[in-house]
């Protein structure tokens, strides 16, 4: 209770002994510390020393300690005082009185009093006897008690009750005479004081409460006024922005949340404006200008700066207020009532008045309405825009309600109950597979669209903000569709229906996950070079990838950008296309199609950067070599796979060149790569110009990539000489005829002259400049350029050296102060010895004078 | 005893019975026969079970055989000196001691004529166990010789057992590979060694004559494989584990001397690289030569009108033969004129391809390391090479490039090929000849490198990075090519795939995927469809 005001006066007391006004404004005593320079901002703690005060408190504080000891050296015994609290600078003589009184009633107590019952011991107030107190009738001083009418309760009554220590320092501000008054007054009016002191109290809680409970009324009043308002306000939002929210309704009785949506929500915020086609398609353009602008740059393998491409792209109507989540919540809770569904269907309905179109039909319209306002727009926007539509069409049907139209939803409502027959079969919740197995339970039996239904709802049910686990599971989803794909392409005969239609969900699962999807794509690709590179360990050759194998490779190049100057993903891609092809022997129909396909898939993958793949050449040169009839004297060198001559080097020579007659070009199936039908040597015939065709058109292709090559014309020099030597041209057909021209003439067209190489210039080395080198510092007063462990160090190193010199000073301070005692010590010695024999001498003379006074005396 | 005898007598209750049975039974009749005389005749179960259908029962008829005439050899039990023919023994004027040591000779002469043949036998048990049965007869014969001759002036080893061994071994219709990798452990002692190489030598003459010289693969590939698993010792000190231990005369037998070893040796080989060889042995041949063969030869320049011969060959053959002439030139002082002239010739497309690459190109750089070759060669070499990388892969471009930029390191006057400011900045032709065979008339000196210039379009990042090199002066220290040179393309590969992802994530697509023919200019689309029906 008294503690704090005792600690306070304390304080009051040591302030008081620090500074000393009459000292501090003496000009003698003060030394004022000039400074060189003014520093703007720098606070200045030693501007003013008090020279003279601060050597009398060190050798104050000297002859306390160190005279002490001096004194006490060489001493056996020592004195110790063992009075309480006397050496105790906080504790109050108040205190220290009563403790020790308190101590020595004790032992008095202990000693004397064990057995005396009777003896009652004199109760006191100040050493006073309080029944002596009680005698005295001292009539209240009223003016004091006004002075202390505005003080607080617990203090005033601290003072009045304290009794002990804590009365005693608040009286302490008094002076001693009114002390001895007030300690009389209180003897008078304590049951008085007592009872105005609680009148008071009550009076003050009662003031607070009414105050309390006005301002209550005002806010509620507030609150209600607001009300109107607000309903006003959010009228107007709605429309423009959400269209329901649950901060919606509020919650009247809960101030606090009424005071933040003031804060933050209800400022009504501008709505962006409805955008024009042309605008729109700007900003189509702009993104798709920027996208463009960083394939570019990632294609010329600069290092990417920090802002990679983002993956979450906004619609035109996206708000850019992530509301998006939001809406898959509800987009998962519209599935489960199935309303979802209608209202997507009621939509449908509008534009196709027949309503009877299934699942497969709207979405594929879905798709084409898509495409065709724009093609960046994403699966899962699909579903998104599907969405808002829904939401507006529930307003609709809201208001549709309200104004009574019963037509309109009774015909709604048979539609619904149609749609529904139809498809009562495809649930609209799927759990997300465990395993593989579980997927291809999922997905089997099911047609390809229906399959990439079932995928795509299976996304959308277990979008990972909807639930803690979902990231982890889609992102295996993607593993499993992968592995999925490959059976389907190694079925017989390969579902491929199937593989096409899940192609946009696995689109869809990379955007969302690139990281897991690029570690799955690596890992097939990973293990189907791995089986290749042993089987060449062993056997110096391997057989052609799969078409499961083919298909990862055109997926790799559907979801990853292969321009990229290094990629994680395209460039092993492109590295095993290359090991295939120059590894696999060509030994069959079947793997020169796959051998086109690959080809097929490496023109496309350097499409766009129009890099340099020698094997693409060299396998193109060689699939046209085993249409050379004549195997002599060639004229150009083939490289391996493929060998001059020998076993399967005729494999697309015609047997018949009357077959050409019949033939028609038309595309190969992906199944070719495997199995091929080919009942009779027309079959045959026809298939070997369809490869042909294909070779001569990819040749054609390769020639526009490289003709800016300086090496083009050696790079294509074996097929020149090929065809214009040893490929007749008489035995084709009109097209084959015309693309063999059309690459004669490309390679006889290129430019054969070039600028001879050169290095490239350097920069000349800059002179050594002389103007200063200026830095510009922002922080003054704080070292630079190191680390924050060095400059730790520095500062310690810093404060080590200030201690060092301090403790030196102060050693030597201590050394001087020692001799000036030791000296005085001396001086003093001798001083009295002087004395003493001054005396002695002085004595001795009156002595001697006595002596002879009294012998002159005797003489007289 | 009577009717185990009789039980043993009918082989073919032999062979339906258990072959534990039999080989318990077996082992008894070889107790019974060593035990006394009185059984003698029981030898014929046994060697009639060594030639019986079951392998089980030829192995255990082997292994008591083994038992039987080992024993009998140590006992000296088998007739010593001329073996006279079986009936005019029985009729000759023998002691039957005598007659029964003939008897015995002649069981012993079969059994080994038997198990030479089961060297050839199908089942792999039978031919080891009899490999090594007569293996442990030539030991004991060694040491306890048949021959009736003062021992202590020859070397007793049993030439003729060996040499019919080695013949047997190099069978001309089945693959013994397997048999001769066991027969390896054998090798290592001293002396079956030099007789072993000797009698190959003998039996390749023999063999090779008798056919004209036409190649036998089968043949030659197990004389091959027998030659090629002959270890030789590097010093005399090493020559210290002999199957026959002799008594007399050390210092005088010719098993006991290196120098002998490699005169066998060499001479082995010569007799065996006379005759015409299947292309497969010639490399695997090649490939070991300069290290197993050569240095164990006392004459290695015998070997350089081989070496010769197989560099004119071309192809993969020749790049084989390089290591061997490298040898020889470099240690033997070989003067080959014309060598880098035909190096020259040797770069062709498919150097990149062939399984010897990372040799082959680890031999030229140390050919092209001298710094006193022409000007005009060394730039040749540089620019045929960098013609040849327009077609190579790209573990192949990853040596080819740092190799022709250590050429130019080497050859600062090659410089020119980098780096030629002229006063007229007109575009020039190729002056470059690459059909021109001599490497001084290719005009290679008045070219560029355009194709590094090419190779900055390559696909693969790495290449591009190297080639991005001459667009700058070459630094002085050269690239260590070593390290590169047995890169595989899965290696490569894999330097993408283990490339940790941290803080960037992985840039995708952004065109969206609709269907899976569709993308990248469609040229997919252009030549396939999705069904075959379409």
């Amino acid at each position: 209770m008294g503690k704090a005001p005792k600690k306070r006066s304390l304080a009051d007391k040591v302030r008081k002994t620090k500074t000393n006004p009459a000292i501090k404004n003496n000009p003698f005593e003060v030394k004022i510390n000039r400074k060189k320079f003014d520093v703007l901002g720098r606070k200045t703690k030693h501007d003013v020393g008090l020279p003279g005060v601060s050597r009398s408190k060190a050798i104050n504080k000297r002859k306390e300690t160190l005279l002490k000891e001096y004194k006490q050296k060489n001493k056996a015994s020592k004195f110790v005082d063992r009075r309480l609290g006397e050496y105790d600078a906080k504790m109050a003589p108040e205190d220290k009185i009563l403790q020790r009184f308190a101590l020595e009633r004790q032992r008095i107590h202990e000693k004397k009093d064990m057995y005396n019952l009777n003896e009652e011991e004199e109760l006191t107030h100040y050493g006073q006897s309080l029944a002596e107190m009680e005698k005295f009738n001292d009539v209240v001083n009223s003016d004091d008690e006004s002075e202390e009418k505005g003080l607080l309760s617990a203090e005033l009554t601290a003072s009045h009750f304290g009794g002990g220590g804590g009365g005693g320092l608040l009286r302490k501000k008094t002076s001693g005479e009114q002390q001895q008054e007030d300690g009389n007054q209180r003897a008078k009016s304590r049951q008085e004081l007592i009872e105005e002191l609680i009148q008071k109290s009550k009076q003050e809680k009662r003031e607070r409460q009414v105050q309390k409970e006005e301002a209550q009324e005002l806010t509620e009043k507030l609150d209600q006024e607001w009300k109107s308002i607000q309903s006003l306000m959010v009228k107007k939002t709605a429309k423009t922005e959400l269209a329901d929210k649950p901060e919606e309704k509020p919650k009247l009785d809960e101030y606090d949340m009424m005071v933040r949506e003031l804060g933050f929500e209800m400022k009504a915020q501008p709505s962006e404006k409805m955008k024009t086609p042309e605008e729109l398609a700007r900003e189509e353009k702009e993104k798709l200008q920027k996208l463009e602008a960083d394939r570019l740059r990632r294609m010329m393998g600069e290092e990417e700066d920090t802002k990679a491409q983002s993956q979450t792209r906004m619609s035109a109507d996206d708000l850019n207020d992530g509301f998006i989540l939001d809406k898959h919540d509800k987009k998962t809770l519209a599935y489960q009532d199935g309303k979802w569904n209608i209202e997507e269907e009621e939509e449908e309905a509008a534009e196709d008045e027949e309503g009877e179109s299934g699942e497969e039909q709207e979405s594929d319209e879905e798709e084409e309405e898509e495409e065709a306002s724009s093609e960046e727009e994403e699966e899962e926007e699909d579903g998104q825009s599907d969405l808002e539509s829904e939401q507006e069409s529930e307003d609709e049907e809201k208001n549709q309600e309200d104004d009574g139209k019963p037509k309109k939803t009774l015909s709604k409502e048979e539609m619904k109950a149609q749609q529904q027959a139809a498809k009562a079969e495809l649930p609209y919740t799927f759990a997300a597979p465990e395993s593989y197995e579980d997927l291809k339970d999922l997905l089997c039996g099911h047609t390809p669209e229906n399959q990439r239904l079932i995928v795509a709802r299976t996304q959308k049910c277990n979008h990972p903000s909807l639930a803690v686990g979902n990231k982890l599971k889609l992102q295996k989803l993607f593993g499993f569709l992968l592995e999925y794909i490959g059976e389907l392409a190694l079925r017989t005969p390969p579902e491929l229906t199937a593989v096409d239609k899940l192609v946009p969900e696995l689109y869809a699962l990379c955007q969302m996950f690139p990281d897991a999807a690029a570690a799955a794509v690596q890992r097939v690709l990973a293990d189907a070079a791995h089986s290749v590179e042993e089987l060449i360990e062993l056997k110096g050759h391997a057989p052609f990838p799969t078409l499961d194998t083919l298909i990862y490779l055109k997926l790799t190049a559907l979801l990853f950008p292969t321009s990229d100057f290094r990629h994680p993903v395209t460039t092993p891609a492109l590295l095993y296309i290359s090991l295939t092809l120059t590894k696999c022997p060509v030994r069959s129909f079947q793997d020169v199609t796959t051998g086109l396909l690959l080809c097929c898939l490496t023109v496309e993958y350097v499409s766009f950067s129009k890099r340099f793949l020698p094997e693409l050449v060299n396998f193109l040169t060689g699939t046209l070599h085993l249409a050379v009839r004549d195997k002599t004297s060639l004229g150009y060198t083939v490289a391996p796979p493929f060998r001059p001559s020998g076993k399967c080097s005729d494999l697309l020579v015609l047997s018949d060149p009357e077959s050409c007659r019949s033939w028609k070009k038309k595309p190969l199936p992906l199944s070719a790569t495997r199995c091929l039908e080919l009942k009779d040597d027309l079959d045959r015939d026809h298939h070997r110009l369809t490869c042909l065709s294909a070779c001569l058109d990819l040749v054609k292709r390769c020639c526009l990539l490289y003709k800016d090559l300086p090496s083009f014309t050696h790079i294509f020099q074996p097929v020149r000489s090929l065809l214009s030597k040893h490929l007749s041209i008489q035995t084709l057909p009109e097209a084959l005829q015309e693309l063999h021209r059309e690459i004669t003439d490309a390679i006889g067209s290129a430019p054969t002259a070039h600028r001879r190489l050169v290095f490239d210039k350097k920069k000349p080395i800059p002179l050594k400049l002389l103007t200063p080198k200026i830095v510009e510092v922002l922080d003054y007063g704080k070292k630079r350029g190191c680390t924050r462990e060095e400059r730790e160090k520095e500062r310690l190193k810093h404060k080590y050296k200030k201690e060092f010199k301090g403790a030196l000073r102060e050693i030597r301070k201590d050394s001087r102060f020692l001799a000036r005692e030791k000296l005085n010590e001396v001086m003093n010695r001798d001083a009295e010895r002087k004395r003493k024999v001054k005396e002695l001498f002085g004595s001795l003379a009156t002595q001697e004078g006595e002596w002879k006074a009294l012998k002159k005396k005797k003489r007289k | 005893m009577a009717p185990s005898k009789k039980r043993n007598v009918n082989p073919r209750n032999t062979s339906e019975r258990g072959s534990k049975a039999a080989k318990v039974d077996l082992e008894s009749v070889v107790d019974r026969i060593l035990e006394s005389r009185k059984h003698a005749n029981d030898v014929f179960d046994i060697l009639e079970s060594l030639q019986s259908e079951k392998e089980r029962d030829v192995v255990s008829a082997v292994d008591a055989c083994c038992r039987l005439f080992s024993t009998l050899l140590e006992r000296k039990d088998l007739f010593v000196g001329k073996l006279p023919a079986e009936d005019e023994a029985l009729s000759g004027e023998y002691s039957a001691e005598d007659k029964c040591r003939i008897f015995m000779r002649h069981r012993y002469n079969a059994c080994v004529e038997i198990l030479l043949e089961h060297l050839n036998h199908e089942e792999f048990g039978v031919k080891e166990s009899a490999l090594c049965c007569l293996m442990k007869f030539a030991a004991r014969q060694g040491q306890h010789p048949l021959e009736d001759l003062d021992w202590s002036e020859h070397h007793s080893f049993p030439w003729e057992l060996m040499l019919a061994v080695v013949e047997n071994l190099t069978s001309k219709s089945t693959d013994n590979t397997l048999l001769i990798s066991r027969f390896q452990e054998f090798l290592e002692m001293d002396d079956v060694r030099y007789y072993v190489m000797s009698a190959l030598r003998e039996s390749v003459g023999k063999v090779m004559d008798k056919n004209k010289g036409t190649v036998l693969p089968v043949y030659q590939n197990n004389v091959f494989t027998l030659m090629s698993s002959i270890n030789m010792p590097s010093q005399q000190s090493e020559l210290t584990n002999f199957m026959v231990k002799q008594e007399a005369k050390l210092e005088n037998w010719k098993a006991a001397k290196l120098n002998e070893h490699k005169r066998a040796f060499e001479k082995m080989w010569l007799s065996f690289l006379k005759y015409k060889l299947p292309s497969n042995i010639y490399k695997k041949l090649l490939v070991i030569l300069h290290d197993s063969i050569l240095p164990h030869m006392s004459k290695p320049t015998l070997m350089i009108d081989f070496l010769t011969a197989a560099y004119e060959v071309g192809g993969a053959i020749s790049l084989l033969a390089l290591n061997g002439l490298f040898v020889l030139i470099h240690q033997h002082n070989l003067d080959y004129p014309d060598f880098y002239k035909k190096l020259y010739n040797l770069l062709e497309p498919t150097v990149f391809h062939v399984k010897y690459r990372a040799r082959f190109f680890h031999l030229a750089n140390l050919f092209l390391s001298s710094s006193h070759l022409p000007l005009y060669l060394v730039a040749a070499f540089a620019k045929r090479l960098a013609r040849l990388a327009l077609t190579a892969p790209p573990t192949g471009l990853l040596i080819v490039l740092p190799f022709i930029y250590n050429l130019i390191r080497r050859h600062p006057s090659c410089r020119v090929l980098l780096h030629k400011p002229s006063t007229e900045d007109e575009p020039v032709e190729d002056p470059y000849l690459m059909d021109e065979e001599d490497p001084a008339q290719c005009r290679a000196l008045e070219s560029s490198l355009w194709e590094i210039k090419t190779l900055q379009k390559h696909y693969h990042p790495d290449v591009v990075k190297a080639a991005m090199m001459i667009n700058t002066p070459l630094s002085e220290q050269e690239e260590d090519i070593s390290e590169v040179l047995e890169l595989t393309t899965y290696e490569l590969m894999e330097r993408d795939l283990k490339q940790p992802q941290d803080k960037k994530s992985i840039p995708l697509e952004f065109e969206t995927a609709t269907q899976l023919l569709k993308g990248g200019g469609d040229v997919l689309a252009h030549h396939f469809c999705l069904l075959a029906d379409e």
